[in-house]
């Protein structure tokens, strides 16, 4: 019998601490496992006892990358529980500023740490001597999406001006528009970024995933909508942990997610891709055509594709949106708490968010509870990675490793957001 | 890159939003890495290059046995280390274990306790290491990171301002939100964010840490005047910088 173990030790080009290890018997995988080591952080823990007016600020802090899913999904789940109805020009603005976060978290993992690995380099920075064009294009894009953050957070990482009932201070009509043009030009270069991914070399690889994702009425969702599955799962947000649950493993500081029943599931950019396809508008749909992605992209190595069409939808609705804006009457709406459980969730560019908090009469957190979008695919990358594996056993360790590597960053894995969540759902052997 | 002088960046326990900072410099980025030779940066590179190192900039805190030793490679492998935002200067959000029973913590998030290899505490870089210099916020800001390398790559000291945010408030222009009846951290914080939150109307809740010797007393008198309770004021100094000396020590003043 013949055995071998591949390991990447420290994984780089991803957020936060993780490694892997994939064991090799008699040529078959026997397992793939990424390993989370990010210490935890104990989030929900310290929350408790905690004011509702301290949850945006602290929650941020989870993630550097994607502070407003945590900040919208902890607000969201306030003003559930307080039956807080906010105006909807002040929900525009928190679209417009997720919008900066999608195009800022993007644009760094397309074009600074997942591109490099399509065209042979261990960086952008070594990339840009050969492609400078499109490290600057990367570079610009993430900068748009900062100026948005920017404007109507205060700064681009843990911004400040989010708060229960609307913001802190709300833009002034002249400032938005001063961002428009910059905008308009991102979207120009967004489009460009489509056409230079979709020509990478995609590795011919499928899986057949349950797509989970938000849907909403009318918009490609990012704040709001029900859960739905490829499945057939359409739930109410509310209702999450009646369809998921999550395990905690061995080999990894994060908890694991699964559909009750059925296992695995897929969150992030082809999720919502595939079950929103029809919520693109045309031109966007069209640009995809042409990129060679259909209506449902099943090789996960063209998500770096579909992100890149994302970013394009951003610019688009952050055009959009800026030339709709008017100043709301008051920045925010009063929120008077109760004892009451509230639950947020929306997309983050890593897929859905997950929060549900238990409040006390004077608005204190009881309980704390936040699903984020790596440890629902931690699950979904193993299989990835099981699956990648499989059909390079003959090949060199070094071979495996790189592709092994790749694919996980496929997922764009967010590791230290997946290493500080409650788990409520108790499994012991 | 023989002649280039050699940057590493670390993550022990954070957010990875102080790391993020560099990359946010966007319109330096590309002139920096032709400048230096961008060394050890696994959240950007695969290069992964060994040491020495001339500058290690290093982001989070210590929080298992395993970070303590590896921060102790870190020390031996480089000429300078300069740590970067709240979680490596004092510990960070985390630090609020060290306020409470981590079994306790530990209990709350995972089924399976035993799995999990963390220290009771979260601590600074410089309770394991020496350190060259901190560098505060949470995040760190850009202009400010970009004076420290700058700074340490030119051999001379950097200029960072210790007075606290109310200076950067006046410059700015901003009405003091104190003056409406809002309890302010701002008079006690450590200048660099540039007054960001006044500018928003709203209160400094404190990220960027205790300025050079702040008088902590004087302004909790303050705030309980304007209504503040007790509660109050040790979970606005229990944040980002709980685990600092002087927000520590008035935070306990105020525990009951
Ligand atoms: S100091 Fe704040 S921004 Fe920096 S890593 Fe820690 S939590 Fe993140
Ligand atoms: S909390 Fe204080 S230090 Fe932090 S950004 Fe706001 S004003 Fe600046």
């Amino acid at each position: 019998m013949t055995t071998r173990t591949i390991k990447v030790d420290y994984l780089a080009r991803v957020e936060g601490e993780g490694a892997l290890d994939l064991h090799i018997e008699n040529g078959e995988v026997t397992a793939a496992n990424l390993r989370i080591f990010e210490p935890p952080r104990f989030f929900e823990a310290f929350l408790r006892g905690r004011s509702y007016t301290e949850l945006p600020d602290i929650v941020a802090r989870i993630c550097g990358i994607c502070p407003i899913a945590y900040q919208l999904g902890a607000i969201q789940a306030v003003e559930d529980a307080f039956e807080v109805t906010v105006d909807p020009q002040v929900s525009a603005l928190r679209r417009l500023i997720y919008c900066g976060e999608w195009i800022q978290s993007h644009a760094l993992h397309v074009v600074m740490l997942h591109a490099p690995d399509f065209l042979g380099y261990p960086d952008a920075i070594q990339m840009a001597e050969q492609h400078r064009e499109a490290v600057r294009r990367g570079l610009a894009l993430k900068q748009a999406g900062n100026a948005l953050m920017c404007l109507l957070g205060g700064r681009e990482i843990h911004p400040v001006s989010l708060r229960a009932g609307g913001f802190h201070r709300v833009p002034t009509k002249r400032e938005l528009e001063v961002l428009c043009d910059e905008m308009k030009q991102a979207r120009d270069l967004a489009k460009e970024l489509v056409i230079w991914v979709s020509s990478f070399p995609f590795p011919a690889f499928e899986r057949d995933y349950e797509f989970v994702a938000l849907r909403h009425d009318q918009d490609y969702p990012i704040t709001a909508g029900r859960i739905v599955s490829s499945e057939g799962i359409d739930i109410a947000i509310g209702d999450y942990e009646h369809e998921f649950e999550e395990r905690q493993v061995p080999h990894s500081t994060a908890l694991q997610s699964s559909v009750k029943r059925r296992g695995a599931y897929l969150v992030g950019p082809m999720a919502r891709y595939a079950i929103n396809h029809d919520r693109l508008p045309q031109s966007v749909q069209e640009l995809a055509d042409s990129a060679g992605i259909g209506p449902i992209c099943r090789n996960p190595f063209q998500s770096i594709v579909i992100r890149a069409l994302e970013i394009l939808h951003a610019c688009d609705e952050a055009v959009r949106l800026i030339a709709a804006y008017e100043e709301p009457s008051r920045p925010f709406a009063p929120v008077e708490p109760r004892a009451a459980v509230g639950f947020g969730c929306t997309e983050a560019p890593r897929g859905i968010c997950w929060h549900r908090y238990e409040f006390a009469e004077d608005g204190t957190i009881r309980n704390a509870r936040i699903v984020p979008p790596t440890s629902q695919n931690q699950s979904s990358v193993e299989a990835d990675l099981k699956a990648v594996a499989a059909l390079l056993v003959d090949k060199a360790d070094n071979a495996i490793r790189t592709r092994c590597e790749m694919t996980i960053r496929n997922y764009d894995p967010c590791i230290s957001c997946a290493a500080h969540f409650l788990k409520l759902t108790v499994h012991r052997p | 890159m023989a002649n280039f002088l050699r940057l590493a960046v670390w993550k022990f326990a954070s957010c990875d939003g102080c790391q993020l900072t560099l990359l946010d410099c966007e319109d330096e980025l590309l002139a920096l890495a032709e400048a230096v030779d961008l060394a050890y940066f696994p959240e950007a590179s695969s290069k992964m290059a060994q040491g020495p190192y001339d500058l290690s900039l290093v982001e989070g805190s210590i929080t298992t046995a395993h970070d303590a030793q590896r921060i102790r490679d870190v020390r031996a492998q480089s000429k300078h280390v300069v740590t970067i935002g709240a979680c490596a200067t004092s510990g960070g959000i985390q630090a609020l274990r060290n306020f409470a029973d981590v079994g306790d913590f530990v209990a709350a998030v995972y089924a399976r306790p035993d799995y999990i290899d963390t220290l009771e505490t979260s601590t600074p870089i410089s309770a394991h290491v020496t350190v060259d210099f901190e560098l505060q916020g949470c995040p760190v800001d850009k202009r400010q990171l970009l004076e420290v390398i700058g700074a340490f790559l030119t051999n001379r000291k950097p200029v960072i301002p210790e007075y606290s945010v109310c200076f950067e408030c006046k410059r700015r222009g901003n009405i003091c939100v104190m003056v409406k009846g809002e309890p302010c951290l701002g008079p006690v914080t450590h200048a660099g964010c540039g007054a960001i939150c006044p500018a928003y109307r709203r209160a400094c809740y404190g990220c960027f840490g205790p300025m050079e010797a702040p008088n902590l007393p004087a302004l909790s008198e303050e705030w309980r005047q304007m209504g503040a309770a007790k509660g109050q004021i040790r979970d606005v100094l229990r944040t980002f910088y709980g685990w600092s000396d002087p927000f520590r020590r008035e935070s306990n003043a105020h525990d009951n």
